[in-house]
């Protein structure tokens, strides 16, 4: 038993800390939050090129890196402490694993390199009605001779104006929870697909909304079997589950050693105010759950490496998703609600970051189901006697 | 990462398991699950005669170095023993703190004659340690001793006179562990000395203290010029705060995971009920079975991490200096969930006069939880000093 990072591992965290130190400073955030994209393309594209970091988990028969999920996660970790804007959440942890887990060898060799050289990708499944289940599947899917044909409404969905590909779930008429799901790939340019910027609170994390209208795509575009998606979908999506968790714990750490820092400096009453104890005993707290956060992000971690490596140990995920889930949302957010308090005045302004963090903690909170949801998944597991759904 | 124990590791786990399955029944079956925290006043006589069942095994003290009668064994084998210990349900460990403790001490600090005087009784299972640490002026501020040591040429030896307080076990062991002030003039944690005192002699008084939950583990101990031979003192007059902190790091955390087994017992108790009584279709217990269900997983990737050392920046500090507050407050938390699952049944005792069921022994055993070996308020400041290089509380003048 290992349960900390390798060398190599180390050195990739510290990679990414070194280069988002460098380009994701308060300004560049700031820039290109504000824009409608969310990022900016010329450092997206020196991330694509220089760092690979698309290619990261990509096994090294479609030219990806060939690492794993414990490397995804600790170059996450960095992305939610500097609060990095890209697609990369959407493209890798979305997109890539939808193509990993339920593509075959062919739509693998099609996509993935694309992703490689730099388009953006998404998965698109939750519709209209605020849910994460799989029960918020309500775009629909019919075969149309050797083709399909998909219509609906999808909400929420992570850089959904903007992602060059789609990887999207539909359901066939009628049917309902995990019952008739199907999973398609095609290009975000495919007619019928409309796409709308959903301007968010949240700024460093975008969204948006896609219309498809009457849209045919061909056979090769899907993945899986036709109605039989709804396993590779919960997997996919408890996979995305555990890398916003990771980008939470970097919000947890982040709040924290922003709100000792700033306390360390000011001055009240003739002392520091990280003398009080009160103050403290607050920070300590912070620590607690960033420690604990960590704790929980990383053995996801070690389970989603194993889920996608066939490991004994990858039947655990979707209850190693939930827990880093439920507790890195709470600990993201209570770090970034005490750090604005521990900045007193100054926390509720534009200028400081911490409320950046604070806003981002939130976004991620919701982000494929809040702490209550995934508690209630565990609890369901635990005393329903049935699995986790 | 690597999250899976070697070959080797597990089955030296099936060893321990067997073992345990094979000598865990007769006379010791009533045992199993009990003498815990909170239940340590139960079956001591057995306990005591399995602690020398134990040592027949060789499983006493397995983490010594084989030269001093141990297996040497690793760390993940020390936490494979414990969490087998604890999935059997091994009793409260006896002679924890002469094993954990008073052993580790004298291997790093103690002379050699007092390690051929003490370690045997160890690892037969027949020589029982308790720790004078505490004192009724010294709880949060421990290095405020007041109990005194002064040698006495003509019997070469040191006399001790003071009060220890909220000593587990004293008045089932033979020896305790004291630290005194060497030197009377001292102030804090300079002038302190570490003794090896027996108990069984006129000059020491012990009295068991009455908890909230009716029984006691815990007692006062009074010396009365007690005598301590000058071959047992550990270490010269005055090392005494180094040595009793060199012992705080001897625990290394392998027996986090057993305690966690224990947790998960009760907890799987609470999941029980819940089941049976319908409380387990309320939506707020649901959420707050699963957040205990969540806090105890993540307490053991906590201990995970601790073990395997390293990690980023030190972190493997950091993840032990929350350890305390992070499983007091959750053990906490859990009394109040079984409380409240268990619903006006928690009320109800066992029996007259004051016979509180497990569950409910546990309750109010975790409101001592958060308070000894460092309260959740020390363990807050030790965090922010610390781990967060937040400035140290002002100290008064006394």
């Amino acid at each position: 038993m290992e349960f900390s990072f390798t060398e190599e591992q180390q050195m990739i965290r510290d990679t990414a800390e070194a280069f988002l130190a460098e380009v994701s400073t308060s300004e560049a955030v700031r820039e290109a939050m504000a824009t409608e994209l969310g990022y900016d393309k010329a450092l997206w594209e020196r991330v694509c090129t220089e760092l690979y970091w698309p290619a990261m988990h990509i096994p090294e028969a479609y030219g990806g890196m060939g690492l794993g999920y414990v490397e995804l996660v600790a170059t996450l970790e960095q992305m939610g402490r500097y609060l990095f804007c890209s697609p990369f959440f959407s493209t890798v942890c979305l997109g890539v694993n939808a193509l990993l887990v339920a593509g075959n060898e062919e739509q693998k060799s099609v996509w993935l390199p694309q992703i490689i050289e730099g388009k953006t990708a998404t998965l698109a499944y939750t519709g209209t009605s605020g849910l994460w289940g799989l029960d918020t599947v309500d775009g629909v899917c019919v075969t149309d001779g050797d083709s399909y044909r998909l219509n609906g409404r999808w909400r929420y969905v992570p850089d959904g104006h903007s992602a060059d590909v789609i990887v999207l779930a539909a359901r066939k008429p009628g049917s309902t929870g995990v019952e008739g799901i199907s999973l398609f790939v095609l290009p975000a340019e495919t007619p019928g697909v409309s796409r709308t910027w959903l301007p968010t609170m949240d700024q460093t994390r975008k969204q948006g909304e896609l219309l498809l209208e009457d849209v045919a795509v061909p056979a090769a575009a899907l993945l899986g079997e036709f109605g039989e998606g709804a396993a590779l979908l919960q997997s996919v999506i408890n996979l995305a589950t555990v890398a916003v968790a990771a980008d939470q714990v970097g919000v947890a750490q982040q709040s924290l050693d922003s709100a000792v820092s700033y306390m360390q400096e000011r001055v009240q009453f003739g002392r520091v105010i990280a003398s009080y104890q009160a103050l403290k005993h607050k920070a300590a707290d912070m620590m607690l759950k960033a420690e604990a956060a960590k704790s929980a992000a990383y053995y996801a971690a070690c389970v989603a490496d194993e889920h996608l490596s066939g490991g004994p140990m990858g039947g655990e995920l979707p209850e190693a998703a939930s827990i880093a889930k439920a507790y890195c949302s709470e600990a993201a957010f209570f770090n970034a609600g005490c750090g604005i308090q521990l900045h007193g005045g100054v926390g509720f302004t534009e200028e400081y970051d911490i409320q950046l963090y604070f806003k981002r903690a939130k976004s991620g909170e919701t982000l494929l189901g809040d702490a209550a949801l995934h508690r209630e998944r565990v609890a369901a597991s635990l005393l329903d006697g049935g699995a986790a759904a | 990462m690597k999250l899976s124990f070697s070959r080797e590791d597990e089955l030296f786990r099936e060893e321990v398991a067997t073992w345990l399955s094979e000598n865990l029944t007769g006379d010791y079956a009533a045992t199993r699950f009990r003498g815990g925290p909170g239940d340590e006043h139960v079956f001591v006589d057995e306990r005591k005669a399995w602690e020398r069942k134990l040592a027949e095994g060789r499983w006493t003290c397995i983490g010594w170095p084989e030269e001093y009668g141990g297996r040497g064994a690793s760390i993940e084998q020390q936490v494979i023993f414990n969490e087998e210990y604890a999935r059997a349900g091994g009793p409260g460990r006896m002679g924890h703190i002469g094993e954990t403790l008073t052993g580790p001490t004298l291997i790093a600090f103690g002379s050699q004659q007092q390690r051929e005087r003490y370690l045997p009784g160890i690892l037969s299972g027949e020589d029982f340690w308790c720790q004078g640490y505490s004192e009724p002026a010294a709880g949060s501020d421990l290095a405020n001793v007041k109990t005194r040591a002064v040698f006495d040429e003509s019997a070469d030896a040191w006399r001790i006179t003071g009060q220890k307080v909220w000593t587990s076990l004293a008045h089932e062991s033979q020896y305790c562990f004291v630290i005194a002030r060497t030197d009377p003039a001292s102030l804090g944690n300079k002038g302190l000395g570490f003794f090896l005192v027996h108990l069984d002699q006129p000059g020491v008084d012990i009295r068991p203290i009455q908890q909230m939950t009716g029984t006691s583990e815990f007692n006062e101990v009074f010396f009365d010029d007690a005598v301590c031979d000058a071959d047992d003192l550990v270490g010269a007059p005055g090392d005494g705060w180094k040595v009793a902190m060199g012992l705080l790091g001897f625990e290394r955390g392998v027996s986090t995971l057993g305690q966690q087994m224990l947790f998960q017992n009760e907890l799987d108790e609470i999941v029980r009920l819940a089941k049976r009584n319908g409380a387990a279709a309320d939506p707020v217990i649901r959420q707050r079975i699963a957040d205990a269900h969540i806090g105890l997983k993540i307490m053991r990737y906590n201990s995970m991490r601790m073990l395997s050392g390293g990690g980023d920046d030190g972190s493997l500090q950091k993840e032990a200096m929350i350890y305390k507050l992070y499983w007091s407050s959750w053990h906490r938390n859990l009394g109040k969930l079984a409380m409240d699952v268990l619903g006006p049944e928690s009320e109800i005792l066992d029996g007259a006069p004051y016979e509180l069921n497990r569950l409910q022994a546990m309750y109010l055993f975790t409101r001592a939880d958060t308070i000894y070996g460092g309260t959740n308020q020390i363990q807050r400041n030790i965090i922010a000093e610390r781990a967060l290089g937040m400035p140290r509380e002002p100290r008064g003048n006394s």
